[in-house]
């Protein structure tokens, strides 16, 4: 298991990757009252079969072939449901997959969110061709992340720049501060 | 809120000045092992330190890319350095501090850190 929730995004975005995703929407909600932390990670890959999902959160089922087992979706399951929370994932081929995690935010097996920066820059600097959206909200507040946005604005300027990557991490640094009010997550 | 016009000024700036970067044939990569045994063994720090290297000393013709699992688990974290025209070399047991010094011996000065490849560890 991992020590923080961004390490298990980071793991299950590689599922995306994977599946020739040309866009990735992550959505980070802390809803306050609800207790809920909601992590919903979707993507435009290649989807699987009812078959292929009904196998997705089976630690031993998955298509690489290199091992025979496969722990990124079952570990995710796994994190939110001991913390009383719920998950989803929903596929359709040609399409894409949908993942919805919900942790119950007040458990004390709940991890923390970790470094989502850290997770973000790594995704965008690793992957240059595929496009990241990012949505973080505390109750009322949120500010997002979008790839596509930040190519319009650049133009022929790559993204995996020290200037730019410099300028992203402190907008993610700044926003989720600024979100948090002080709270860490 | 941070907000995005800084962005527009960093491409003022920037544009006349970046080489783009040339197409993944000519480029040497840089393939860092993200799959689950790989993150969990720390990877995403490795991934950092070359990402974070390769920017700083404005390396060019250098891609740093994310891979899913090699199938050397228990080696992770697992960096392979692949160099057209060149053998590949897998690197093991990686962290950021091994990668600092191989940004410098290797991707900038030419010569394997063999202490640091597989079949050292082997």
């Amino acid at each position: 298991m991992f020590p923080e929730i961004s390490l298990n995004i980071l793991d299950v975005v590689q599922n995306s990757i994977c599946a020739r995703a040309s866009l990735v929407e992550i959505t980070v909600s802390i809803d306050t009252t609800a207790d809920t932390l909601t992590v919903i990670i979707m993507d435009d890959g290649c989807g699987m079969s009812e078959a292929e999902l009904s196998r997705a959160v089976d630690p031993f089922y998955t298509t690489r072939t290199t091992r025979k087992y496969g722990f990124g979706v079952p570990f995710f399951k796994a994190a939110s449901e001991m913390t009383g929370g719920s998950f989803e994932i929903s596929s359709e081929e040609g399409e894409g997959t949908y993942i919805k995690a919900v942790f119950v935010l007040s458990h004390i097996d709940r991890m923390p969110l970790g470094d989502m920066t850290g997770t973000l820059i790594s995704l965008i600097n690793a992957n240059c061709r595929i496009d990241f959206s990012y949505n973080y909200s505390v109750d009322e507040k949120r500010f997002s992340l979008d790839t596509r946005q930040l190519r319009a604005i650049l133009g022929s300027v790559p993204l995996n720049i020290p200037e730019v990557t410099g300028y992203i991490t402190r907008y993610l640094e700044e926003n989720t501060a600024e979100v948090n009010g002080g709270i860490k997550y | 809120m941070k907000s995005l016009e800084e962005l527009a000024a960093i491409r003022d700036k920037m544009q006349n000045v970046v080489n783009l970067r040339s197409e993944a044939s000519d480029c040497t990569r840089i393939v860092v092992g993200m799959a689950t045994c790989g993150i969990a063994a720390g990877a995403r720090p490795v991934l950092k330190a070359f990402s974070d290297g390769i920017q700083e000393k404005g390396i060019k013709d250098v891609m740093v890319i994310q891979e899913g699992c090699i199938g050397l688990c228990q080696y992770e974290p697992v960096v392979e350095v692949i160099t057209p025209g060149k053998e590949k070399v897998t690197y093991v047991n990686m962290t950021s501090e091994k990668a600092a010094e191989v940004i410098e011996q290797h991707i900038i000065g030419g010569n394997v850190v063999t202490k640091y490849t597989i079949n050292s560890a082997m």
